[in-house]
């Protein structure tokens, strides 16, 4: 087979690729763990991706890399942030999306797109981990819950426990008092939710709902994050079925764009 | 004032001063045959006489302790009135972002920090309070003053600032109290700040030990003016294509309008620059290699990543314009006018743009990005400066919907890059860069 492309994501805790062929049709995907070396990862979910579509690294015909860890995929073709990338495959997902919100590993954005899947505008967490990925890891190792059972936790709530949105670390002391106070953990960990929400609900607000809003990133597997997040913005929230590619979904469509 | 100071002092102005001002720009030369940057046009002429002015300024300024009357001034201080008694004067602000443009930020905040000042607290003031506290300065030694003069017009982290100096150098404090403009100046505030300076004349008299002369504040008056303008008129270069100036050069030839307005020198140096400017426009000489976008700038300078911007855009065909920061000190000083002294000098310092309304600072931006044919804005969320950064996302929105100009935010501070995030700023201004090509 001919003509086709990868798309790679280098981000802080996940590495993930995605190739396409010249029709847009997803042929397979990866995520690996970053871990410390980035171009190390790039290579390995590029393989382990080119793999399950049964190809041949070699035969690939572009290469588009986003992510933190951009830099390091020294064979990419082309370089683009995962800002156009996120609003690229959100768009593709979703073609009524207006709004992407990304909640990654340690950054969390929210971004405006255009009806021809252009970036208007966006805005991004800044120097703090509180609203990312990162919060609710931290959160699941104090807890002892694993981070994919947190959602469902969450939603068989009754009450929520009040965490404040302003500091990781002071959080986490937050919820050793909680603990100790013997307060219900699905409680904590819904407030836990709630937090995030409020943090990135702060940054979401500045660009006005509008539209079809779509959650990209990992948390976006979070049943809880996501059920509170509707309730906030009002409406119902497109989510991915593998929300953690969409960045690397939407470097593959840069590749195809520039062929 | 004692007769020695006093003869040391006219002895190094007249022949130590050109000496060492000699050697500084024997040292720019050096510098500049080394390092050629290939984005960026060929560098302005003018620069090593500012280097001199500067650098003669502050190496004066430790001889002029005792020879003359020393005063230590806020940027939107009316400094007019105390050249009319001859006082030295020395803008911390401006050794400040002078401190953190050689990188010193981190380590003179980090002192007054180690006293119990909180990081929160702009860094200017940290700076200057750690200079105080250590002696620690990249110009050698800052002048005792004899008296502080502050306004609350750009902020009211002044006020404590300037209070802990005078505690520290147990001296009088002068503020100048401007009400901040909501709609439009009424004429209780007017006699309120006038009455302000009546009350300071006699002060002044007593702490200079010198008469005031209406006749020098006049003449001081009308060169400030005149600065402001020619400062005007070297800004308003820029709205040529290509411009033949960066904002980056801007906010270092900012430095005598801020710091020795009201001298000769200072009208003598913008004419020279502007002659030079008006000269590579009619050569049609840019500042940039290769102008394709053209940006405005929001907020001070972050004065440790000038170099690097500068090349960053300037690779990119990108080239800034203008700036709200830069256009503040041509807004309007240019209302002095000697026939109305004090009423003029109250207008002049209180319609500054951080003691006015934000709808003023909206319709400032809008002129601006109109006037330079401006295509994309960035905007610096300073950390240290609130008043300057309150309602840049209101703004940021406004002019998004009204003029259809992309914009980014970067969160940072002027001198502290403890504050500053490499990677993080990278991203945003690479997404804004995919932003503003794909525009068109």
């Amino acid at each position: 087979m001919k003509g086709w492309v990868i798309g790679i994501d280098v981000g802080s805790l996940t590495t993930d690729a995605v190739i396409m062929d010249e029709d847009k049709r997803v042929l397979s995907f990866s995520i690996v763990d970053t871990g410390y070396n980035s171009t190390d990862a790039a290579r390995e979910a590029m393989t382990v991706a080119a793999g399950r579509a049964g190809l041949e690294l070699e035969d690939v015909s572009r290469l588009v890399a986003t992510g933190y860890g951009r830099a390091a995929v020294p064979e990419a073709n082309k370089r683009v942030t995962e800002i156009a990338c996120h609003a690229a495959g959100a768009v593709y997902l979703f073609p009524d999306t207006e709004m992407v919100i990304d909640i990654g590993g340690q950054d969390s954005k929210v971004i405006k797109v255009g009806k021809d899947g252009r970036v208007q505008d966006f805005v991004m967490n800044d120097k703090c981990a509180a609203g990312t990925g990162r919060f609710l890891e931290v959160m699941s190792a104090k807890l002892k819950i694993p981070l994919d059972g947190m959602g469902d936790i969450s939603i068989s709530a009754r009450g929520e426990a009040a965490i404040s949105s302003v500091c990781t670390v002071f959080a986490e002391s937050e919820v050793v008092s909680l603990v100790a106070r013997n307060c219900p953990k699905e409680e904590i960990v819904k407030g836990i939710h709630r937090s995030v929400v409020n943090r990135v609900w702060a940054m979401t607000r500045q660009l006005r709902v509008s539209g079809g809003v779509t959650m990209t990133g990992g948390v976006a597997k979070n049943r809880g994050v996501v059920a509170l997040m509707e309730e906030r913005v009002g409406r119902r929230i497109n989510v991915p079925d593998e929300p953690q590619i969409v960045g690397a979904l939407g470097a593959a469509l840069f590749a195809l764009r520039e062929k | 004032m004692s007769i020695a100071p006093e003869i040391r002092y006219r002895f190094m102005k007249d022949i130590g001063a050109p000496l060492v001002m000699g050697m500084a720009g024997l040292k720019g030369k050096r510098k500049a045959a080394i390092k050629r940057d290939i984005p960026l046009g060929p560098p302005l002429k003018c620069s090593k006489r500012l280097k001199e002015i500067m650098t003669r300024h502050y190496f004066l300024s430790r001889y002029a302790e005792g020879a003359r009357p020393v005063a230590w001034v806020t940027s939107g201080a009316p400094v007019e009135l105390l050249r009319a008694f001859d006082f030295y004067t020395v803008y911390p602000e401006n050794h400040g972002a002078l401190c953190g443009a050689q990188k010193l930020g981190p380590e003179l905040c980090s002192i007054a920090e180690g006293h119990g000042y909180n990081q929160d607290l702009c860094s200017y003031a940290r700076i200057d309070i750690g200079v105080c506290l250590s002696g620690k300065t990249p110009v050698g030694r800052l002048p005792r003053p004899d008296i502080l003069f502050a306004s609350n017009n750009i902020c009211q982290t002044v006020m404590y600032w300037y209070r802990v100096l005078a505690h520290h150098w147990k001296i009088p404090l002068m503020v100048f109290d401007t009400p901040f403009n909501f709609v439009s100046l009424d004429r209780s505030a007017i006699t309120y700040m006038v009455r302000q300076f009546e009350e300071m004349i006699p002060e002044l008299e007593r702490i200079s030990g010198r008469k005031f002369s209406e006749k020098k504040f006049k003449e001081v008056l009308r060169l400030g003016k005149s600065s402001a303008m020619a400062w005007g008129e070297v800004l308003a270069t820029m709205k040529t294509v290509p411009s033949p100036m960066t904002i980056f050069d801007a906010f270092v030839h900012l430095a005598p309008i801020v710091s020795l307005r009201g001298l000769p020198v200072t009208l003598e140096y913008y004419n020279v620059l502007l002659s030079e400017l008006k000269d590579r426009v009619s050569k049609g000489i840019g500042a940039i290699v290769n102008e394709r976008k053209r940006l405005m700038w929001d907020n001070i300078a972050i004065w440790y990543k000038i170099r690097d911007f500068s090349r960053l855009f300037a690779e990119r065909g990108m080239n800034f314009v203008t700036a709200t920061y830069t256009n503040a000190w041509a807004e309007t000083i240019s209302y002095m006018d000697e026939r109305n002294p004090m009423e003029s000098l109250a207008k002049a310092y209180s319609l500054v743009i951080l003691n006015n309304n934000l709808d003023h600072r909206l319709k400032l931006m809008e002129r601006l990005i109109k006037e330079y044919q401006v295509d994309g804005l960035v905007i610096h969320s300073a950390r240290s400066c609130k008043p300057y950064s309150v309602g840049q996302y209101d703004l940021k929105r406004l002019l998004m919907e009204r003029l259809a100009v992309p914009s980014v935010v970067i969160e940072a501070d002027i001198t502290d890059f403890r504050a500053y995030s490499e990677e993080q700023t990278t991203t945003r201004l690479e997404a804004f860069f995919e932003n503003i090509e794909d525009g068109g």
